[in-house]
């Protein structure tokens, strides 16, 4: 095994997120971004075959400049070489403009054995874009993955379905879509926390990629979100005051009245 | 509270703890706590973090940081569980001797799994006949050849059984007590060398703490540290060197202790209004944050007088630790004071505190011992 590529994503803090009320997309670039629970588990797997196979891991981030604060994270954590997918035409893709644009950057970074990604995001939450990437680039895919192991020239993976686990033997390369079922994420390294400040990911856009500008970003996604809404969130509950008599009597009543309990 | 003017350095450290502990600690801290369970998961966590190699030198593969740095990082596990600071400090405790007094190919050899975490380290000195009164061990080591061959039994020893190093105080030459001390490297695994039975502790019980049993144990001549009667004098000085480490566990339980009781105190309602408004409560509160500070800025002017490379360092180091575990306890008997009967249930943490707290009054050196010590030094300064 050479080379690993992990793609990982920038979230939104889901307490802090925003919308952009024209495009109803998310507004990524001003906020504070965070890794994608999910992508975590994809970065803790493909280190744990570097610890087993000393291959290279590659971390991919496709997102607005201040992504590189996640890739910074994922470094640290112990990958070798962190990538930023950048590039305004991007703002705005959906799902098959992003995995058209993270199938460039992968082929671009070939020769590689294996990509590992978290199996959706905290925003999206469609997990298209790794299957989809998979075709794009034209290699096999899984997803579903709890657990990745490697025998001879090909990987075994368990996958989790509704009927239970499957075990599956994968050819390389190969699109691995991981799950956060990992039973422990390693911490970041002192060491390399501490040189956090001489560490710049290489850049890619567009243009290096030589990426068909039409199906990028807004309009070159056939996706369309037709509305976005905040979801209010209202407390019910009431306070009753008065004597303990009065009020048992009372919320027998409101009990009644709501048919939680019958005459 | 006091700025002590740490370096971005020691606040990246210290967050990448509070991550550790957040994540690994915290929610499973009491669990340990109820079924004595040692769990390798943090120590695993804390080693990849690279925090096993704050006192080894860059060379070896550590940070080659000091005392302050150690003491920094205790603390702050600490205040996520003492158990679990126990494991990471008794390590500490147990590489002093090689880090202090080892040859350059006993640096070379262990130094650099130490800092790795890939190897944890015990420090065994205490036998049943010789706990305070640490110049009555019995246990032997025999040269024969190329050989030491060590009898003898430890007795509380941390880490026994999950350690790979372990630094024994053992006799060469009985006939000259304490001159006939020696100290050695004995590996897991070396032939007549076991591990008795866990000991069931009242507090610190994610920690293990063992007997360890050496029975015509042969290891090679070159695992003897320094050289023979020696062997005091590594471990006393170690003793100084890691004291404040205690100290600094101290300061841990104390400020979790503190922080947890505090919030109790100002959201509990009696007689209606939060029970902090009483004055008895709130003077209270105002003597433990008094003292608490009081300790830490003794423990930190300690670790810095250490890494300033000072040669007499016992009663400072002595002082650090008496002060600050004294302050520990009190500090946790007041919590649970201020908590009433939640202070007192099984079901908050503070009462784990009471007695994690109680046991560094007693190892790394009784506080009575301690107070020895500072009597003694006194006499240099002021006779």
């Amino acid at each position: 095994m050479e080379k690993i590529i992990v793609c990982i994503k920038a979230v939104p803090d889901p307490e802090k997120v925003k919308v952009d009320p024209e495009t109803h997309t998310l507004k990524r670039e001003g906020t504070e971004l965070l890794l994608n629970p999910p992508d975590e588990s994809a970065v803790e797997m493909a280190l744990r075959l570097k610890d087993a196979f000393s291959a290279e891991v590659v971390a991919i981030s496709m997102g607005p400049p201040n992504a590189e604060n996640v890739l910074k994270k994922v470094y640290a954590m112990g990958v070798d070489k962190t990538v930023l997918i950048c590039d305004r035409a991007f703002a705005g893709s959906d799902t098959l403009a992003t995995s058209y644009v993270l199938a460039g950057a992968i082929k671009k970074l070939s020769p590689f054995s294996l990509v590992i990604m978290g199996m959706q995001s905290l925003d999206g939450a469609t997990s298209q874009v790794p299957p989809e990437t998979a075709s794009l680039i034209g290699i096999p895919s899984v997803t579903n993955v709890k657990e990745i192991k490697k025998e001879g020239e090909n990987l075994v993976v368990i996958r989790e379905s509704d009927y239970g686990e499957e075990e599956l033997e994968i050819s390389l390369p190969a699109v691995i879509a991981v799950t956060t079922q990992i039973d422990y994420i390693r911490p970041c390294s002192l060491k390399r926390l501490l040189k956090l400040e001489d560490i710049k990911s290489e850049q890619l856009d567009a243009e290096k990629l030589s990426l068909d500008r039409n199906k990028l970003g807004l309009s070159g996604s056939p996706t369309r979100v037709a509305d976005v809404y905040e979801k209010k969130l209202e407390l019910k509950g009431k306070i009753y005051q008065g004597e303990p008599e009065d009020l048992v009597d009372r919320f027998i009543e409101i009990l009644k009245e709501k048919g939680i309990i019958k005459e | 509270m006091i700025n002590y003017f740490l370096e971005k350095k020691h606040i990246t450290m210290l967050e990448l703890i509070e991550e550790i502990g957040e994540r690994y600690i915290k929610p499973f801290a009491l669990k340990w706590d109820e079924e004595e369970i040692y769990d390798p998961t943090p120590i695993k966590a804390l080693s990849q973090a690279d925090l096993f190699g704050i006192i080894i030198p860059e060379e070896y593969g550590g940070l080659g940081w000091g005392s302050f740095e150690m003491c920094l990082a205790v603390e702050k596990l600490s205040y996520y569980c003492a158990g679990v600071s126990t494991t990471y400090a008794a390590s500490f405790l147990g590489s002093y001797p090689i880090l202090l007094f080892g040859n350059k190919k006993q640096k070379e050899r262990y130094l650099p799994d130490i800092a790795s975490g890939k190897k944890l380290c015990a420090f065994a000195l205490t036998e049943p006949q010789a706990g305070s009164d640490a110049f009555a061990i019995k246990t032997t080591a025999r040269k024969d050849g190329d050989f030491y061959i060590l009898n003898g039994m430890k007795q509380w020893i941390t880490n026994g059984g999950i350690a790979d190093i372990y630094i024994v105080i053992a006799l060469t030459d009985p006939a000259k007590g304490a001159r006939g001390a020696s100290a050695f490297i004995v590996e897991k695994g070396d032939p007549g060398f076991s591990v008795g039975k866990k000991e069931k502790k009242l507090g610190l019980r994610a920690s293990v703490t063992t007997e360890l049993f050496f029975n015509d144990c042969k290891i090679p001549a070159d695992r003897l540290i320094s050289r023979e009667g020696m062997g005091f004098i590594v471990a006393l000085k170690t003793l100084d060197y890691a004291r404040c480490g205690a100290g600094a566990q101290a300061l841990g339980i104390a400020q979790s202790a503190l922080e947890i009781s505090l919030k109790h105190a100002t959201t509990r309602i009696q007689f209606g209004q939060p029970v902090y408004n009483f004055q008895a409560v709130g003077h209270t509160f105002a003597e433990m944050a008094v003292k608490l500070e009081a300790s830490r800025a003794l423990v930190y002017s300690t670790a810095r007088y250490i890494d300033s490379g000072a040669k007499d360092i016992s009663s400072a180091s002595s002082m650090a630790k008496y002060f600050a575990t004294e302050t520990a306890m009190w500090i946790c008997e007041r919590a649970i004071q201020m908590m009433g009967g939640f202070g007192y249930m099984r079901d908050y943490p503070v009462q784990k505190f009471f007695r994690d707290a109680k046991c560094l009054q007693i190892y790394e050196g009784t506080n009575e011992i301690q107070k020895n010590v500072i009597a003694r030094e006194l006499l240099k300064y002021y006779k």
